[in-house]
């Protein structure tokens, strides 16, 4: 990969000494020469922007390529499948099914009768369920306890799951960037005090916090439940924006030594247009990945929130609580029983985080081309 | 040294400070159900007044959640828990302190056996994973632990427990002891052995949680040294591979490993909150998730505060391991 850049270096020494050599003096053969070199430049060497080396890069490995598709997957079966689904059987998460089927129980018991003989009893009874439908052509996947379908509530819940990852990510991107940015810019102080904060925050421990949080939350009655998670969300930014902002504050310590910067400083420029265009662009690349890795690691969150009943509440759909279903401290019926009902949700989920890691992994090896041949 | 010791102690001071306030004023903003509920039946009938509830509520510190209020409140939680004193659970009705001391065995005990068998299998496989870069063997193992950390807790365990336990029936499926079995209080062993069958998918749920972590730290040191001029040196002057690997590179990469894993001791306290409450185990994670979600406020704040503690120390320890591992860090300030 290195190639490229050696080559781009190359055309553009190449073009300047042409351009040195050919005064006006030594008129049209030189020209003619001169031009005939140029274009041969242009045929033996390719300029590639650096977003599309980036690109190239990213393209050549196989894990980020699968990723990328587990992603667009994931992206169209929780963003389209819903809107599919409306449009065609015009039902959502929270419709109920009855779907009904012979249920039969045998039991049996052995017990020795007053002659002294063996016995053995059996209780045959069938009555008919309504719910927990097996996998059909019109539920994919059955339906569960409620007679909720399955298939369709693991769309709802991943639409959910993206929407809240993402906008937390974001939302942890900007407050990490402003707070690493003026610790890492301005110094002294600003960055001792900024520092500290972020070392208490990082000591915070999260799960608990985000608990705590949500019994707070569910005691103001004039927030609606179904916006309890996003409010939840919004602490977990309020938690995890430091690791954001010891890695933007890093980069800018190194970045503020160096010569382009010292160019910018006798400029005279603004000190925001410093920061925003010349600083922060360079931190770039390195947000990116984090981001991507970070993406994953919400979706756990939030899925771990929901399993325990204080994400996303009941009649809403999420992949965590569909995995609750499975507890067998409730029984351990659906454990044994209904794969059908937290098996594919817990794929899903442990699909999307790879999927993110493996993305986020491929960008950093392609934004860093120091680490790969 | 000693001067950047105390340095570090001062600071961990200072961000414990930080974290007890904030912690502090968090769970005084949790609703005080606890007592509502308990009461809710004696107001009902008249045995006890409105006034008595309030009072014990200001018993609990709980009454006043106005900003000044909450900062009294902390200044005595503050002299108290330095003394040693965390308050005194509702749910479990016994001390904080008591509570924690009980149950935090189980914990570190099941978290200490996953931490040595994590050590023992990640360590090989990463370095071996980076000796081999970019063959079969590392792709395998980058993806085996990239899937490892992208597993939620309660997935793996449900996973665990449907085949091992429900379809294979080589294991119980929850709790810690079996309940239909007798054991004589002398057989030790047999109670022993007992307590260990049921703790075998704990313990490997918790390994597989933090194994893929662990390796790709190995694996991404070990090929930072591989990549520097001394193991060129060391090849270049004959070695075989074999020396060069197990005598050059890997001691260096001991020292980030070092410093990491001394860093994770102190957390290996901190119980697993969902693994525990999946399995049924009574550890100090289960007790804490149980406290939290019924609004045990004493309880909560003693646990969170633990928490941080831990953390607190993990950190200066992996810190100052830093410096006595590596030779070549000097501390000047």
């Amino acid at each position: 990969m290195t190639d490229n850049i050696i080559n781009l270096t190359n055309q553009h020494d190449l073009n300047s000494e042409v351009k040195k050599k050919t005064p006006v003096v030594q008129g049209e053969m030189a020209r003619l020469e001169a031009e005939e070199l140029a274009i041969q430049t242009a045929k033996n060497f390719r300029s590639i922007s650096p977003a599309r080396m980036v690109a190239k890069r990213f393209f050549r490995s196989r894990l980020s390529i699968v990723g990328l598709c587990i992603i667009i997957f994931v992206f169209i079966f929780s963003f389209l499948g819903p809107v599919i689904v409306d449009a065609t059987w015009g039902y959502g998460e929270t419709q109920v099914f009855k779907v009904p089927r012979q249920s039969q129980l045998l039991t049996t018991a052995n017990f020795e009768g007053a002659d002294g003989r063996k016995y053995v009893y059996y209780d045959r009874s069938i009555s008919t369920v309504t719910t927990k439908a097996p996998p059909s052509a019109d539920h994919w996947l059955g339906t569960d306890t409620n007679g909720l379908d399955i298939f369709v509530r693991l769309m709802y819940g991943g639409r959910i799951s993206l929407t809240i990852s993402f906008l937390t990510i974001f939302l942890q991107m900007i407050l990490g960037t402003i707070l690493g940015g003026i610790a890492g810019y301005y110094g002294g102080w600003v960055d001792q005090l900024i520092m500290r904060i972020v070392d208490i925050f990082a000591c915070l421990p999260g799960m608990p916090i985000l608990m705590i949080l949500s019994a707070v939350l569910a005691s103001i009655e004039e927030i609606p439940a179904e916006h309890r998670i996003y409010y939840l969300m919004g602490f977990l930014t309020l938690i995890s924006w430091t690791g954001t902002a010891r890695l933007v504050r890093g980069q800018l310590l190194s970045l503020r030594e160096q010569e382009f910067m010292l160019a910018a400083e006798t400029t005279g420029i603004k000190t925001s247009r410093k920061i925003f265009k010349h600083l922060i662009p360079n931190t770039v690349p390195q947000l990116i990945v984090s981001a991507s890795l970070g993406l994953g690691q919400i979706i756990l969150y939030e899925s771990t929130l929901s399993y325990l009943g204080i994400g996303v509440p009941f009649p809403n759909a999420a992949w965590g609580s569909m995995i609750a279903l499975a507890d067998p401290s409730k029984g351990q019926e659906i454990l044994a029983y209904y794969p059908n009902m937290w098996l594919p949700a817990g794929i899903l989920i442990v699909m999307t985080v790879l999927a993110f890691s493996f993305v986020g992994d491929g960008l950093r090896d392609a934004f860093d081309p120091r680490q790969k041949k | 040294m000693v001067k950047y010791i105390l340095k570090r102690l001062g600071l961990a001071i200072i961000i414990l400070l930080g974290v007890s306030l904030l912690i502090y004023m968090l769970t005084m903003a949790m609703p005080a159900d606890y007592i509502d509920n308990r009461t809710a039946a004696a107001v009902q009938s008249g045995q006890m007044t409105p006034e008595d509830v309030l009072r014990l509520k200001e018993l609990y510190g709980l009454a006043d959640k106005s900003l000044p209020g909450i900062l009294k409140g902390y200044a005595s939680w503050f002299s108290n828990a330095l003394q040693g004193d965390l308050g005194f659970s509702f749910l479990y009705g016994r001390p904080v302190t008591q509570v924690i001391k009980e149950y935090v065995w189980i914990s570190f005990f099941i978290s200490l056996i996953a931490y040595v068998i994590e050590i023992i299998i990640a360590i090989p496989m990463g370095i071996r994973a980076a000796v081999n870069q970019y063959s079969g063997y590392d792709y395998t193992v980058s993806v085996f632990s990239m899937m490892a950390t992208a597993l939620p807790s309660f997935f793996l365990a449900a996973l665990l427990m449907n085949f091992f336990s429900i379809n294979l029936g080589w294991f119980p499926l929850q709790g810690l002891t079996t309940a239909t079995k007798i054991f004589h209080p002398s057989d030790k062993w047999g109670i022993f052995l007992d307590k260990a069958w049921h703790l075998v998918l704990p313990i490997i749920t918790l390994t597989l949680l933090s194994i893929g972590g662990l390796m790709r730290y190995t694996r991404t040191n070990m090929l930072e040294v591989m990549n520097s001029d001394y193991i060129r040196t060391a090849r270049a002057k004959g070695l075989p591979e074999k020396k060069v690997i197990n005598k050059h590179a890997f001691r260096n990469t001991f020292i980030p490993l070092v410093t990491t894993l001394s860093g994770m001791l102190p957390g290996l306290f901190s119980g697993a909150m969902i693994t525990e409450t999946v399995f049924s185990i009574p550890g100090i994670g289960s007790m804490a998730l149980r406290a939290t979600l019924q609004g045990d406020i004493p309880f909560v704040m003693g646990y969170n505060m633990f928490l941080a503690i831990l953390t607190v120390i993990g950190y200066l320890i992996s810190d100052l391991m830093y410096a006595v591992v590596d030779p070549r860090v000097q501390i000047s300030k």
